[in-house]
């Protein structure tokens, strides 16, 4: 191979930032690769599914609507992954969540006080931190694996769900349909823009992003988080629990998981049903990555991956696409960004053809400029130069 | 090997340069097949630079090799390899999770005949079948018991300590029976019998023919072993030498370009042993930690240690050095079947994590840097912060004093000449002298009261470790009790005030450093008990490899 991957002296600040956008980038671009295999025309597509959705104010209310879940798990997974506690179970947190306040307001149907709502958002992240206790206590009794455990809960709680809503939680007058009662107005949660459905579930998932970035920036618990996670002998040896940090971390994600899932089926749901969520807990996990595990970053990902939520259902409509794209540009999203990051690491060098090696470092053009016109090759030097840049890979 | 005959290696004007810095400048170097050469050099001088592209992994910017008179292309350590250069790197390449032979096996080169040991089959002496495997474990059985580098085929490289590591790699190189062997600090991890018969056999190898670079900053070892010694000094050359009419002294305030600073270690006479008890340790026994099938037990450690002396501990890498500062510390939680009995200042430490402990003034450096003593992502001021936080007031009601931290960062950067581009340059970005200088002064820096300091000087250049050396005892003149747990023995004989040995998890009695003789301590540190009782561990352990070697053979047969 005429290129070969070098590992840098000291990992590239540029690309941990540039990688995303390279990811999302080579996104589009297979994407569009996709649909004219699909027989789409691919400007059209993309437009469908990146421009239509916000071509209005409920729109972007949408884009709003869609984020708060996202948002709400992502950065709360991050704080978990900056410490290398593996949560991978959100979407079952999720569900608790959705479980133990829903069942709070079919408890109440009938009350119409102030306090239902209160007592329904402080009962999903009770349902959530509980889920996410499970996998908390077995890391830390019995060290298991919590990627397994968390991620096998979700499945669990989902039938939970299910159970629920096709038998003792169903709604009497809903002819026989796998539903739950509608929520009561006191059970419902207030929408903060007039004439769309978005709620206040933003503005809590916007204070939660502010706090864990003050938490992580300043803090000494999250000084604490972030040695565990890099270098858990040196956190042993300035004294920080290896047990705390899993504990903390499980209940941050389970009652922040836990929220998003009451805020969910208490607004723009509105009662509960077998399904209450489009995979917000797996989809959180690339949101937290391509975020960089940063609050900030966070919160600009979480609308990127809505917006994807909102473009599938864009396709699906004007251009008759399967709902299913919004899944594949998802995970392509998330392989490539993978992908991307190995040059945060690592970098391309150009070896040059025939010869075992380059002169790599040896000067520019003039010196080594028979072998190259020989070769022919003019744009030898141009694209050694490009190392870190985007446009080669 | 006469003088007219072209040298085995010969380097010609070898340039390097990285982003910002020269690390090498037109170094000439000549290696005469039968000579040990010494590469000498402070910390940053160029040695590693060279020796990489000695051995392939760096390319030069400018100059030439010459091996055997011919021009070389060195493009890659495997190409150096072919060529015999053989190196035992300062940082160990080996695979955790492989057994000590698997490691041996894949670092051999698929054509194994350069070996020469009689073993022409590569599949088998690879170690791909079992009769190989058979055949390369009694290989290395031969090679650690001639070479003196007691080594264990089937363990775990996990479970082995870093001196352990270090003798992997020594072994894989002879067994390729190389032409140029490269050793980068060698001795560091050895008692001195070991490290007397690691000379007897470097000394065989160079009579055998073999050219050996030897890198160290141990001056003595340098004036007893080499021949000839090359000096670098901010990447030239600045001086080759006659070792023969040179002394230690004048070989450092060559390397150094000024004279090494007097200093007087010595406790003062005057101090006695009046002072307050600060640190002490009743039968204290532990089990090896869970999932360590490596780790050692402590067993019964009894030690005491008075303000303003220095303790040292003394004994070979695996020993139960890294349990019995996990204990002191805190660092580790507690297992069923613990006993006895830590106080600090009277205090009884029992229940007291390390952030209580720290607390109580007791401050620790481990013997690792990255990892341990520092977080290697994380800038200066952070890895200040790290342990400093408590004694220092570096926290406010939950919250980072984000300034406050970067003061004390920069005072420890200053008071102990730190080379770092700034408190905000990550802990990895620091050379090992330098981040250890750093963890040293971020400790001292909290004035406590007890200060446990593994390694306290390792791969340091004579400067840094003198400078270590002499904050260490002035921090004990100021009232502090100091135990320093290291392998280089002479160094503790230089610091410490008591000295005792630890081995297989047991802690000699100490005794007066300057009433014990450097072979009275060889033996401590071997575990000949001091009533002459105990074991001696290091033979047992090759004794026991070899019969374990002679068994396997007549199976393979």
């Amino acid at each position: 191979m005429p290129i070969e991957l070098s590992r840098r002296p000291s990992p590239s600040r540029a690309m941990v930032y540039l990688s995303p956008l390279l990811a999302l980038g080579i996104t589009l671009t297979a994407g569009m690769v996709l649909f004219a295999g699909m027989g789409v025309p691919p400007l059209a597509a993309l437009h469908a599914f990146f421009v239509e959705p916000l071509s209005n104010a409920y729109g972007w209310a949408e884009l709003g609507v869609k984020a708060t879940p996202l948002l709400l798990i992502a950065v709360a997974l991050a704080v978990g992954f900056r410490a290398g506690v593996w949560n991978i179970g959100a979407e079952g947190q999720l569900t608790l969540g959705a479980i133990c306040g829903g069942g709070i307001a079919l408890l109440l149907w009938r009350s119409d006080g102030a306090w239902v709502l209160p007592l329904m958002l402080a009962g999903g992240v009770a349902g959530g931190m509980a889920w996410a206790a499970i996998p908390a206590f077995l890391k830390t009794r019995f060290n298991t694996n919590e990627i397994l455990t968390s991620l096998m809960l979700t499945y669990v709680a989902t039938l939970l769900l299910s159970l629920l809503v096709h038998g003792p939680w169903r709604d009497p007058d809903g002819f026989n349909f796998p539903e739950s009662r509608i929520f009561s107005d006191a059970a419902t949660l207030p929408v903060i823009w007039h004439g769309t459905r978005l709620h206040l579930g933003l503005p809590f998932a916007l204070a939660l992003a502010a706090a864990v970035w003050v938490l992580l920036a300043r803090s000494l618990v999250g000084f604490q988080l972030k040695v565990n996670g890099q270098a858990p002998a040196a956190g042993r040896y300035a004294g920080f629990s290896e047990r705390a940090t899993v504990w903390f971390c499980f209940a941050l994600a389970g009652g922040a998981a836990g929220l998003a899932g009451i805020v969910e089926v208490s607004g723009p749901i509105g009662q509960l049903l077998p399904a209450i969520s489009p995979g917000y807990g797996f989809t959180a996990i690339i949101v937290a990555f391509l975020g960089r595990l940063h609050p900030l970053g966070v919160a600009l990902a979480a609308h990127l991956l809505a917006l994807s939520y909102l473009g599938g259902e864009s396709a699906q409509i004007t251009l008759n696409l399967p709902l299913a794209v919004t899944g594949v540009f998802q995970g392509m999203l998330l392989f490539f960004l993978l992908a991307c990051d190995v040059l945060i690491h690592y970098r391309f060098r150009w070896r040059g053809y025939g010869r075992g090696r380059g002169r790599i470092g040896r000067g520019h053009g003039g010196r080594d400029g028979r072998g190259r016109g020989r070769r022919g090759h003019g744009g030898r030097d141009a694209r050694r130069n490009l190392e870190p840049n985007p446009a080669a890979a | 090997m006469s003088d007219t005959s072209p040298p085995l290696l010969s380097l010609r004007g070898m340039t390097k340069s990285f982003p910002g810095v020269v690390a090498n400048q037109g170094v000439d170097l000549d290696l005469r097949g039968g000579e040990i050469h010494a590469l000498l050099g402070e910390n940053g001088a160029g040695k590693s630079t060279l020796v990489q592209m000695i051995y392939g992994v760096l390319k030069a910017d400018a100059g030439r090799m010459l091996w055997r008179g011919q021009a070389a292309d060195i493009r890659d350590p495997a190409a150096a390899r072919a060529l015999g250069i053989a190196l035992v790197f300062q940082h160990f390449s080996l695979f955790d999770s492989l057994s000590v032979l698997e490691n041996i096996a894949l670092g051999l080169p698929p054509d194994d005949a350069a070996a020469g040991r009689g073993n022409r089959n590569s599949a088998a002496g690879r170690g791909n079948s079992i009769a190989g495997r058979a055949r390369l474990r009694d290989r290395i059985h031969a090679i650690s018991a001639r070479y003196g580098l007691p080594l264990h085929a089937d363990r775990h490289v996990y479970q082995l300590s870093v001196g352990e590591r270090q003798r992997i790699e020594i072994v894989r190189c002879l067994l390729q029976a190389p032409r140029l062997l490269i050793m980068d600090e060698p001795t560091s991890v050895l008692t001195p019998q070991e490290t007397a018969r690691l000379f007897e056999t470097l000394r065989q190898l160079a009579a055998e023919g073999l050219a050996v670079l030897y890198i160290s900053h141990k001056l003595d070892e340098i004036t007893a072993l080499c021949r000839r010694a090359t000096i670098l000094r901010g990447g030239r050359v600045v001086d080759c030498v006659e070792v023969a009419s040179e002394s230690a002294r004048s070989l450092a305030a060559r390397m150094m370009g000024e004279e090494l600073p007097d200093a007087d270690l010595r406790r003062p006479a005057a101090a006695a042993d009046a002072k307050a008890l600060r640190l002490q340790v009743t039968g204290l026994s532990r089990a090896p930690a869970a999932g360590v099938a490596g780790g050692v037990a402590l067993k019964a450690i009894d030690l005491a240690v008075r303000g303003g002396e220095i303790v040292g501990i003394a004994g070979v890498a695996g020993n139960g050095q890294d349990e019995l500062l996990t204990a002191l510390c805190g660092a580790a939680d507690g297992r069923p079947g613990d006993a006895g009995r830590i106080t600090i200042d009277g205090r009884d430490c029992a229940g007291a994590g390390a952030r209580a402990r720290r607390r109580m003034g007791l401050a620790a450096v481990p013997a690792e840097r990255l990892g341990h003593g520092a977080v290697a992502a994380m800038s200066l001021a952070d890895n200040a912060f790290l342990t400093a936080f408590e004694r220092r007031r570096l926290l406010k009601l939950g919250f980072i004093r984000a300034r406050a931290c970067r003061r004390f960062a920069a005072e420890v950067v200053a008071k102990f000449k730190v080379k770092a581009p700034g408190v905000d340059a990550l802990a990895a970005s620091l050379s090992g002298g330098n981040l250890q200088k750093f963890i040293v002064g971020r400790e001292l820096g909290q004035a406590p009261g007890i200060l446990i300091v593994a390694q306290p000087t390792w791969g340091l250049d004579a400067g840094a470790a003198q400078t270590i050396r002499v904050a260490l005892r002035a921090l004990a003149e100021r009232g502090a009790a100091i135990v320093v747990i290291s392998q280089d023995l002479d160094e503790l004989m230089e610091l410490s005030d008591r000295i005792g040995a630890i081995c297989a998890g047991r802690l000699s009695r100490l005794h007066d450093t300057r009433a014990v003789s450097v072979e009275r301590m060889g033996l401590l540190m071997a575990g000949a008990g001091d009533d002459g009782a105990g074991v001696a561990t290091v033979a047992t352990v090759t004794a026991g490899a070899t019969t374990e070697s002679a068994t396997e053979t007549r199976h393979a047969d």
